[in-house]
């Protein structure tokens, strides 16, 4: 039978992937692509913040420990480390995902945004102020994850993405109370802080 | 998590190659399942070869008036994606019922597909486990079993597969596109792509070494209306105890598939054909066979209950 699977492969990728076969022919399988010498380590830069990193990390290294240890940025937070609880939201590329579940190596070229990208403290992001005015955390270990996770929620509503909690899927999103605490059921607040949360985000969402 | 080489992969062929070349090597891309069971060592790749970079995000029309879902198009891209909302609503309902917007952004087509079961023995690396450590025994025959499947188990495994994904592309009737090393593509249909566990609960899945996922099919829409019904201990972030995917026509027919309840999406047509008669018919002959425990039985009368919830709003 055949697939239409051809068709996504442009004439340069097919030229390459020829020449790669020649290439790797008597050499290690590695050499097919960007690959980890022996020892395990690998270069990679990352764009955190607006700002140019390298790096040269153990594979195993996580997205979450390249930003804490080796990057000394600690806003984001380790509490689980197995996409469980969502203090390690950051967004990559504009998107929020779990930097725990996350290998460094595989964000070579990436662009990374952290809590402190958002905001410093003379000049704080809208959600950040938000979170203060209503007083939306208590120990505030799982802040930083909240919020990365709550200015992507309002995107990821303007682009359409449905929740468990959407009505009609056709239909325009909005950020109803059900919404609003389905989308951010990924970020676990220990301290029970969720209704001033919900606050918080409801009131930068209302913002025009 | 054990030493392993990284590689990201220039090509299509040079991923297939580079896996089938070294044992123990594996594909990454969501790797949101891999990573976790790398940190407890319950995978141990020795290799893992990066195939995130390769073309196969694309949705795309089908001539037939399917769909095309590229195996790296993330479950969020897929469930916002505008046919899936408009003409493929269950498959947009399930992959919503499952995870949260963090793993939903990063989790993949395939890889959802492909994710290992959530068995709580299975994560308990201290004990017996048949998937773990083929041969060594199943730790939840006589154990903690409410969680797990009820039927199409066997003597050596009753872990359900966990997916709602899966469950929505079953009654869709999806098929699976793959590519092996030696180049060449092959279609495996959906409702042969989990394996029922048998005397070898460690292969869950018909792909050889090597082989890898490059996109999943949708026939043309079948029309009717769409619900997906799962039922879960807390209100979001759990997995299923029991699901319903249902696609129902205006004259009482459609088709059914449950999650939760068994080695793989249950879907049993000569069920789904008595669904004019109601969800206890559907049901009694979907679960003929099945050797529910004492802790899990339950899953039925509960599956009867979401498949008539999932009727009653397709009747609204």
């Amino acid at each position: 039978m055949s697939l239409p699977l051809s068709h996504e492969i442009s004439r340069r990728e097919v030229v390459t992937a020829a020449a790669v076969g020649v290439a790797a022919a008597g050499l290690p399988p590695a050499v097919g692509g960007q690959a980890a010498g022996s020892s395990g380590s690998l270069p990679l830069s990352l764009t955190v913040n607006g700002e140019h990193r390298r790096l040269d990390l153990d594979t195993r290294v996580t997205l979450l420990d390249a930003l804490r240890e080796h990057l000394h940025l600690t806003g984001t937070k380790k509490g689980c480390d197995h996409g469980h609880c969502g203090a390690c939201t950051v967004l990559v590329n504009g998107v929020r995902i779990n930097a725990c579940l996350s290998l460094a190596a595989m964000h070579d070229g990436d662009e990374v945004t952290t809590i402190e990208g958002f905001g410093r403290p003379d000049r704080l992001h809208p959600m950040q102020a938000a979170f203060i005015a209503h007083d939306a955390f208590q120990c505030g270990y799982c802040t930083p994850g909240q919020i990365c996770s709550a200015v992507a929620v309002l995107a990821e509503i303007e682009a359409g993405v449905p929740s468990h909690a959407t009505g009609d899927l056709a239909a325009p999103m909005t950020l109803s109370s059900g919404e609003l605490r389905e989308r951010m059921s990924g970020n676990i607040c220990r301290c029970g802080a969720y209704s001033n949360i919900a606050d918080a985000v409801v009131d930068v969402a209302g913002r025009p | 998590m054990q030493p392993f080489t990284y590689e990201r992969a220039a090509s299509l062929e040079a991923a297939v190659a580079a896996v089938a070349a070294r044992p123990g090597a594996r594909f990454i891309a969501g790797g949101t399942n891999l990573l976790d069971l790398m940190k407890f060592q319950i995978e141990t790749p020795a290799h893992l070869v990066d195939i995130r970079h390769l073309p196969l995000r694309a949705i795309e029309d089908l001539p037939d008036g399917g769909l095309r879902i590229g195996a790296l198009a993330t479950n969020t891209e897929v469930a916002a994606h505008p046919r899936v909302k408009r003409e493929y609503g269950v498959l947009a309902r399930a992959i919503v019922a499952g995870a949260t917007g963090q793993l939903r952004n990063k989790a993949t087509t395939a890889g959802n597909l492909l994710q290992r079961n959530r068995c709580p023995y299975f994560y308990e690396t201290s004990l017996p486990c048949n998937k773990r450590q083929p041969g060594s025994g199943c730790s939840a025959l006589g154990g903690v079993t409410r969680s797990l499947a009820v039927v199409g188990t066997s003597p050596h495994c009753i872990a359900q597969n966990p997916g709602d994904m899966a469950v929505g592309l079953r009654v869709l009737d999806a098929a699976v596109e793959t590519i092996r090393p030696d180049g060449s593509q092959r279609r495996i249909a959906i409702g042969d792509f989990h394996r029922l566990p048998g005397d070898r609960p460690e292969i869950e899945h018909p792909l050889e070494p090597g082989e890898l996922v490059t996109a999943v099919t949708l026939p043309r829409p079948p029309g009717g209306t769409h619900h997906y019904h799962k039922v879960r201990d807390r209100a979001s972030y759990a997995f299923a105890i029991v699901s319903v995917a249902v696609v129902l026509q205006k004259d009482g027919t459609g088709r059914v598939a449950f999650g939760g309840v068994a080695p793989r999406p249950w879907r049993v047509e000569d069920a789904e054909a008595l669904l004019p008669d109601g969800p206890a018919a559907v049901v009694k002959t979907a679960f003929q066979g099945a050797t529910p425990t004492v802790e899990n039985a339950f899953k039925i009368p509960l599956a009867e209950r979401a498949l008539a919830l999932a009727l009653s709003e397709g009747r609204a």
